[in-house]
Order: C-alpha cells, then structure tokens, then sequence
C-alpha cells in the first residue's frame, strides 16, 4: 500500500468514513462452485431505484472504492446502469465476476464507464478441473476469452485463484495462464462458511501439508524466509491496534439491503430499505460493538506469539462463534507459515495434535518451538 | 489582457472528498492524488463554466488570506499540473458539462 493511501486511510478512519464498501448487486449465479458461500435464490433484490439512492448515499458518506461483486453481476438487467450512475458519481469502482457473459461489447462498455479493475475467478488452467468446480461446461475457455476481451481494451484485470482440494496442484498452471494473458495473479487459500452459518464446505480447504508447501513457494510468496519468518513480540502499540478495516473504515451491503462490517462478517448491522446509511453506519450498536474491540480486547489472540503477524479474521471468529475470539483458518495458516501453534490450537491439544502428525519426524527437529515429544 | 481560462474535472477519474482534502485516482494509471483544502476549493469549483481568475477572485481570496496575484499563479500551476495528470480539463472556452460531485455530509 502506498504512503499516500495509508494516510488516506488513516484520516477516514480518525474521520469515521467507510472509505471502501463492497456492494452484491445479486447473489442469482449462472455457475454453481462447490465451494460458494451464498444462497442463489432471489430473495427480493434491491431494485434499480433503490440502488441508485443507495449509491447516492454511499457517496454522501465519503466512500471512495466500491467493489460491485454477487452473485454474478452480469445477470442483472440494469446492471450497466447501475455501473454507469456509480461512475457519475465518481467511485473507483473495482468488480468481481466470472466473467463468462463478457464478450466485446461489455468489454468495451467496461472500458467507457472507467473502471478501475475487474477480478475474474479462475481456479485451474485445465478445463476439466475449473469446470468441475463450476459445474459449468466451458467456463473455463469463456471467462479465458472474456479476459482477452477486457485485456484488448486496456483494462486492468486480476486473476483469482482460490484454492481447495481439487485444484491444489494447479495454482503454478494458473499462474503461468495469468502471466500469458499479461493479467495479475492472486492466490486464496481459504474456503470460507457459508453465509447461512453452514460450515460442511470447510471440508473442502487444503490441508496443512499444502498449505506449507504453498507458503514456501518463493513464486508465490517472494521471500520465504521472511514470509514465514518466526512472529515478533507484541507491544503495547500492537494490542492496541484494530483487528481489521470492517466496520472501521470499510463496511459490506448485501443485494437485499443487508449492511454488515463485511461480506465474511455476516453480523446484521442494519437494511438500508429501513435506516438511512449513514444513520447504519454511525450508530449501529453491532458495528460500534466491533469498532470497540482493539486487539487487546481478544481473550485468546492477545495472548498468542502470533498476535503481530497473524492475518486473524473477525469475520471468521464471528462465524465460529465469537467475534473476540481466534479465527482457527488463520491459525493454521500461521502455524503452516511458522511451524509455531498458536494459543488457540494449543488449547484445543486434539486438532492440534492432529496438524503436528502429518509432518514428518525430520521437520519436527527443524522447528524452533517444537521438540519431537510434543508430537507424539 | 490575458485570455480566460476554463478548468473542468474529467471524467476519467475517481474522487472524493475527505474532510478537507480530496482524493483523487487517474483513470489513466490509478495513480491516487491528494488535494489539500485550498487545491480542494478550485477542484470543486471548476464547473467548466467558471473561468479561473474568478475561481480564485471569489473562491479563493475570499476564503484565504492570500493575495489576488499570487494566488492566480499558484492556481495556474495546479491547473497546468492537474491536467498534466489527466485529472482536469483546460480550455479558453467555457465547457459543455463536467461530473458531478457529492460530498460526505
């Protein structure tokens, strides 16, 4: 992040401005991942007027990034509309969609309108893995071909590659394919509960032989010395810091009006169709109640070795029960990074113990902080 | 006598205000730009149908405690350099229209 947006970032947060807001315009799909966190039924969607006066009242508030993502956006009718209003009113607006009902012509609206960049999820270069999780044939080639579309038209696209059992092996291939289409890359590797509280789709995560071995990847990671360097000692400044951007300077609204601190931070916070935005946004009790908590407020995290580095979630926490408490993703990931438990899978010695035993006795005597009797 | 200058904000950009800045990103290359409170004032001002000089006479030395003169150049120079960025438009003729703008209440 450059000096200049972190001191952006800085005077919203001192000001109280949700300086970026994520809007699902619909949660409606026209590919079926197995890995989705969202119910695709329409369940009564923000209608074009409704979001012209949301994103009316989202400028009023100050919000500068708004990342228009679903659902698949396309499948609204009155999509480029909406599009066309919210550049009018000057957001830098980021997208995220499959792409497959790009063809030249919305890419050369796209291109019109301004946009900022459009992320584009891809999980394999191989046709018969990305169309397994999307359980739609030919996806892979139509959102490939969408991505040479907005390319040719000089747009700035991202390639996401989330990460799962069934396409682990392949983030080099997808890597290799972005690079050929002279596209940026990014990597995911984590499968999130589904909105509606159901965690069975966290089965499909990789395990934490995969994940170490993608955090070494210096292709991916850069310096891996560095990435999985050993945490720094926390001080006060530290606990005294804020766990996240959501609900300080950033916020979440689903296509039915739903305002919440994220869209991996389902806490309702309040509905736009009821309460004016800025009325949400200032004086919800949820998101004054996560404003609240720095992160010496966190029972388990404050006291862990990884409390300065971790990527902890509050979002995740929330989803397993406590917005206070570890987000045991991240815990893993941390652990995959360091080879160092946190406080978290310390105290829960099982799944701990469990984690320790896919590595081999000889990485046991490489780790700092483990001696091969922890392990057994 | 010297000839009008019009200024307008182009299209091709994002802004919004932040207290008493704005920020700014170029359509051009998404580099971010940030406007202190005076730069911020001829930035909303410039209707593209307000000439410059009365930006800067009924804007700017209004609310500044600066000199006409003086003020007339350093706006100048930022028009010259905003537009150098693609952030403004610059003619000596009064623009057709120009994005609106909203800012946080």
């Amino acid at each position: 992040m450059s000096a200049l947006m972190q001191e952006m970032n800085a005077k919203a947060l001192r000001l109280g401005i949700p300086l970026s807001v994520q809007l699902d315009l619909t949660y409606r799909c026209n590919e079926r991942c197995v890995h989705c966190y969202l119910d695709h039924n329409d369940h009564g969607e923000m209608t074009t007027p409704e979001i012209r006066s949301l994103l009316d009242q989202l400028a009023e508030a100050g919000v500068f990034f708004l990342t228009m993502s679903g659902g698949e956006i396309l499948l609204r009718k009155d999509f480029f509309d909406i599009l066309e209003y919210a550049r009018a009113l000057l957001f830098c607006v980021k997208l995220k969609t499959n792409a497959i009902l790009i063809r030249e012509r919305q890419a050369d609206r796209i291109r019109s309108l301004g946009v900022d960049s459009i992320q584009i999820s891809i999980y394999s270069h191989r046709p018969e893995i990305h169309d397994a999780i999307t359980k739609v044939p030919g996806s892979l080639w139509r959102s490939v071909d969408a991505i040479r579309f907005l390319r040719a038209q000089g747009l700035k696209v991202i390639i996401a590659n989330v990460l799962m059992l069934q396409n682990i092996h392949d983030y080099a291939g997808v890597k290799a394919l972005a690079a050929d289409l002279g596209v940026e890359f990014t990597i995911d590797p984590t499968i999130t509960p589904r909105m509606d509280g159901d965690r069975s789709i966290l089965s499909l995560n990789i395990n934490q032989a995969s994940l170490r071995e993608v955090f070494r990847d210096e292709d991916l990671v850069g310096n891996v010395e560095e990435f999985c360097a050993p945490p720094k000692q926390a001080d006060n400044d530290d606990l005294d810091s804020l766990p996240c951007s959501a609900g300080h300077t950033a916020c979440y609204v689903s296509p039915y009006g739903d305002v919440y601190p994220c869209v991996q931070f389902p806490l309702p916070s309040g509905n736009v169709r009821r309460t004016p935005f800025l009325d949400i946004w200032r004086h919800s009790d949820q998101l004054n109640e996560v404003r609240s908590i720095t992160t010496r407020d966190l029972p388990s995290c404050s006291r862990c070795v990884h409390v300065v580095g971790c990527t902890r979630c509050p979002g995740l926490a929330y989803m397993e029960g406590n917005m206070r408490g570890p987000s045991s993703q991240d815990c893993e990931k941390s652990f995959a990074k360091t080879g160092i438990p946190s406080h978290n899978l310390l105290s829960r010695k099982p799944r701990w113990e469990a984690l320790v035993h896919i590595q081999s006795a000889k990485e046991l005597m490489t780790l700092p902080a483990i001696s091969p009797t922890t392990a057994q | 006598m010297t000839p009008k200058r019009y200024v307008a904000r182009s299209s091709e950009i994002a802004a919004r205000r932040l207290g008493n800045e704005t920020m700014i990103m170029s359509g051009r290359d998404s580099t971010l730009f940030s406007l202190n409170e005076v730069a911020t004032v001829i930035w909303e001002a410039a209707d593209g149908l307000t000439a410059l000089d009365e930006i800067v006479e009924r804007r700017i030395c209004q609310e500044f405690d600066v000199e006409l003169g003086e003020a007339l150049r350093d706006a100048e120079a930022l028009a010259e350099a905003l537009a150098g960025h693609g952030l403004f438009l610059l003619s000596d003729k009064p623009f057709q229209s120009v994005p609106a703008l909203k800012e946080q209440t």
